[in-house]
């Protein structure tokens, strides 16, 4: 298939971007949509000129790097993919496949379509842990766990951290991203010492870096490539609202 | 407590908690105003001049305008915070097939259904409060009260054009609300999987409810009269 691509070009944070269009030919409908970003960078170096600048780790869906805008839609058009599984069999002959960076002032732009997306490290390190000497492996069962509550605290625990619901969100709001870590963690045993605590400094953290207020529009929700449920944004509510009761 | 408000969060609570009580408060003027269907206005009159003379209604009157003013305010303050977020937007946005154009435009539709709300108060509120409406008496003349039924008629029947500004303030209204009911739940806490499903459903309902309600009365002017 031949296709026209038409990319955020910055060469970096402090210079001012613009979009290039760029054919490309002889794409197989095979292709992730990275390889096919690798296949454009190769013929870029050929003609001499600078390869796309993108961020990718694993390949795999599960490291959640390769974060990038496609044709109006976070990780592409696919339902609960992340990018380097969108394979080029999405799109059709001859389409014109626009692709940007997260836009957020949380998460500014490095370089082309790399963001800086260290402002989920701060959060995570403002709360986003168990603060306990776990020694050596527990024995099985020797801290009981409800079924229910392994089964929620595993689904909010797929977060890959990607950004997309940022990306998503026309609040840039974290919400989603927050409310899946504050879940996870509250659900444990383990975890809930640290709740009130951590709850209140996560959400202090968020609103400091800039980071957008939930307006509850789902967006984030529909294009999460593990698929977290907005219900994991109402626990991280009733989660705040009694640590800031407790006060 | 300490700083809750401030918090995005906690901001949001303040919508929800202020949105919740003005969902309430246009359950009872739509079942005041549904009485104007009734008979040959006597029923609305008398209801009218209960709200109009009840303590606990005179009471809750002013806590109502500060519920309107808690939630324009607030709505502004969120909607200007939000917006600083991503100051370089998208080129090509497409639809996810979730997001409702209610739930992305609330300040919009909110600001539609304000100035139709100062339109409203004019046209009603405020001639009843401050103006010279006509007295009806009745029971013997042991009470005298404002003939709002004929101030109300007098206007939809005369002017079909604020028949129509009626009914568009009244979907305008109900798409506000499809969208700001379940997410008052979704704020405060009041939500898993299974419930966002049945709230969203109430939602609709309530919406329906409330817009159609407010259509059918100018319209019924409009029409039958």
């Amino acid at each position: 298939m031949n296709i026209k691509l038409k990319i955020w070009r910055q060469p970096d944070a402090k210079s001012n971007g613009r979009f290039e269009t760029y054919p490309l030919n002889d794409v197989s409908s095979d292709m992730s949509f990275l390889e096919m970003l690798d296949y454009l960078n190769n013929n870029l170096i050929k003609e001499g000129q600078q390869p796309v600048a993108f961020e990718h780790d694993c390949r795999e869906g599960i490291c959640g790097s390769c974060g990038m805008y496609i044709s109006g839609r976070p990780h592409g058009p696919q339902h609960k993919t992340t990018t380097c599984e969108l394979r080029m069999r999405e799109f059709k002959d001859g389409d014109t496949i626009t692709v940007e960076p997260w836009r957020a002032s949380a998460f500014p732009v490095i370089k082309d379509l790399i963001v800086e997306r260290s402002a989920f490290d701060k959060i995570m390190q403002s709360g986003g842990f168990i603060s306990v000497n776990a020694g050596a492996a527990q024995d099985a069962n020797s801290i009981l766990v409800k079924k229910k509550n392994a089964d929620e605290a595993f689904d909010s625990a797929t977060c890959l951290g990607c950004g997309a619901c940022v990306a998503a969100c026309k609040n840039s709001s974290a919400m989603l991203f927050i409310a899946a870590k504050v879940t996870h963690l509250a659900l444990f045993p383990q975890g809930q010492t640290e709740a009130e605590l951590r709850v209140k400094t996560m959400v202090a953290k968020m609103d400091e870096l800039g980071f957008g207020g939930c307006t509850n529009t789902r967006a984030c929700e529909a294009e999460c490539p593990k698929g977290i449920s907005i219900s994991n944004i109402a626990k991280l509510n009733r989660e705040f609202f009694v640590a800031k009761l407790k006060e | 407590m300490n700083g809750i408000f401030s918090s995005s969060i906690g901001k949001k609570l303040i919508m929800s908690i202020s949105g919740l009580f003005l969902m309430v408060f246009l359950l009872v003027h739509l079942i005041v105003n549904l009485m104007l269907l009734v008979g040959n206005g006597e029923t609305f009159n008398r209801a009218a001049h209960f709200m109009a003379t009840n303590l606990a209604i005179k009471v809750v009157e002013p806590i109502l305008a500060l519920g309107f003013i808690i939630h324009i305010i607030y709505a502004s303050i969120i909607t200007l915070q939000n917006r600083k977020t991503r100051p370089i937007g998208y080129i090509n946005s497409s639809s996810n097939g979730v997001t409702s154009w209610a739930s992305k435009n609330m300040y919009i539709l909110g600001g539609t259904v304000l100035i139709f709300l100062v339109l409203h108060i004019t046209n009603f509120y405020w001639k009843l409060k401050f103006g010279e409406v006509p007295t009806l008496s009745v029971d013997n003349g042991l009470i005298q009260m404002e003939d709002a039924y004929s101030l109300v008629s007098g206007l939809f029947v005369a002017y079909w054009w604020f028949d129509l500004i009626y009914v568009v303030g009244a979907l305008l209204l109900g798409f506000h609300l499809s969208h700001g009911f379940w997410a008052a739940f979704q704020t405060l806490g009041w939500n898993n999987k299974l419930w966002i499903k049945r709230l969203e459903v109430v939602a609709y309902i309530y919406a329906i409810i409330i817009a159609t309600g407010f259509s059918i009365i100018p319209l019924y002017f409009l029409i039958l009269k």
